[in-house]
């Protein structure tokens, strides 16, 4: 087990997000070495910007006959129900203009209520639920809408280092009207004690754009005697301009 | 205006719910035009990557984007143009599917590629051009724009009938070379 501290951990995060400071970049720091598996996975040259052609600006096409209705229920899967606070999480995928992303595939998978996942490589050993895999599939409605029964994942440890602990998060995969909107990102429930603590969720160093995975409680979603829901709406935005070959640009 | 949502990492537990049943078979591989897209994914001391998982997006023959549904429940006589494969241990990806006929006259043909991985805390796309389309890719916009050094990264090589090989490099000597698409904010 590695000796690093949760507090030197800590102390990476807090430099960088000085050295950060006032920056509004969306998306992770793929060089965010608090988190450990980074060191060795991050491009160091600098990405070149490249003209989407209509390929790119084009998305694979999803439907109903990919996703069946009931992927979208996490908790009828098997013969019982399973363990845990059973939740609705719902919301709209929307692009930069708002508009709705409508028809596209949305795929979420999570751990249990254990903080268990039904993978054979995890060995968190917290119970696996023999009614709960933790895998679904939506399709997005007209108004970009989807919504998702589930039960509420644990938090789980892992070994980025001593005592390091995962809030408690859902996987969700995306595609946009573009390939370029691709996304997968990770949504968190309010108020968990181990945000500040996460060099996953702190790699993105704007708090603002920190926020926007984190769902909020909507008592308008949950049911009565039923479910607890939240509310996350997702945006998957294009290029921000349309990008011209500069000139003379050979060997950028 | 709504705001970006940010990417995070695919993690490690990816692989009881991302790959699917004929997920690399973009086209059947027993179809005359088919062909194999296959490679190694290395890290920066050039370890195989075992936890990754990629997406192939390419045009048809024709250079035209496919409409058709069914990436995730194939019809083995059809071709929606999207793939998915998760890397095996030694860090082996591999893909049956079609070249795709060019997209824009003066550009050469390449297939679109998104990597997730454990450790890659936000994806990144690149393209696969072809080794056997020299005449294309030496007047290939992007291909031009990129360092001569660094350009082999973007084209897959043949190393077999119907087969083409590309490795993708995260980091490090012959790291691959990664693309902007306006996107990266």
């Amino acid at each position: 087990m590695t000796d690093l501290t949760q507090e030197m951990i800590s102390a990476e995060i807090a430099d960088r997000h000085l050295r950060e400071q006032g920056s509004t970049t969306v998306h992770p720091r793929r060089d965010f070495a608090p988190y450990r598996s980074t060191v060795l996975r991050h491009p160091t040259h600098e990405l070149v910007r490249a003209d989407p052609e209509e390929i790119e600006r084009v998305s694979p096409a999803f439907g109903h006959t990919d996703v069946a209705v009931h992927e979208s229920d996490l908790t009828i899967q098997h013969a019982g129900e399973p363990l845990g606070e059973r939740i609705i999480v719902t919301g709209r995928v929307l692009d930069g203009d708002g508009l709705p992303v409508r028809g596209q595939l949305v795929e979420v998978w999570q751990a249990n209520a254990g903080g268990r996942y039904a993978h054979k490589r995890d060995q968190h050993p917290a119970p696996l639920d023999p009614n709960f895999t933790g895998v679904g599939r939506i399709i997005t409605g007209d108004d970009g809408s989807y919504r998702l029964t589930t039960i509420k994942p644990g938090p789980y440890p892992w070994r980025n280092h001593r005592n390091a602990w995962r809030p408690a998060h859902i996987h969700f995969s995306f595609f946009g009207t573009a390939f370029t909107q691709r996304l997968i990102t990770q949504m968190y429930f309010p108020g968990d004690p181990l945000f500040g603590l996460d060099p996953i969720y702190q790699s993105i160093t704007d708090p603002a754009a920190r926020a926007r995975l984190v769902a909020r409680y909507d008592h308008e979603v949950s049911q009565s005697e039923r479910a607890l829901g939240y509310r996350w709406d997702v945006v998957l935005t294009g290029p921000r301009a349309t990008w011209t070959e500069p000139e003379g640009s050979d060997h950028a | 205006m709504p705001e970006q949502t940010p990417g995070q990492t695919v993690g490690p537990f990816f692989g009881f719910a991302l790959p699917y049943d004929g997920g690399p078979e973009v086209r059947a591989p027993w179809q005359p035009d088919a062909i194999r897209l296959h490679g190694i994914v290395l890290d920066g001391e050039g370890s195989p990557v075992p936890d990754a998982v990629i997406e192939v997006w390419g045009a048809d023959g024709d250079g035209r984007p496919s409409t058709e549904r069914g990436s995730l429940d194939r019809d083995p006589h059809g071709f929606t143009g999207f793939g998915r494969a998760a890397t095996s241990e030694d860090g082996h990806y591999a893909f049956s599917t079609v070249k795709p006929g060019v997209g824009r006259p003066g550009s050469a043909p390449y297939v679109v590629l998104a990597v997730f991985a454990r450790g890659l805390l936000h994806h990144l796309l690149t393209r696969a051009y072809f080794g056997d389309e020299p005449d294309a890719n030496a007047i290939d916009p992007l291909l031009r724009r990129v360092d001569p050094d660094r350009r082999g990264t973007l084209v897959a090589t043949v190393d077999g009938p119907r087969s083409y090989r590309l490795d993708l490099r995260l980091q490090g000597p012959g790291e691959t070379v990664f693309l902007d698409y306006g996107t990266e904010q």
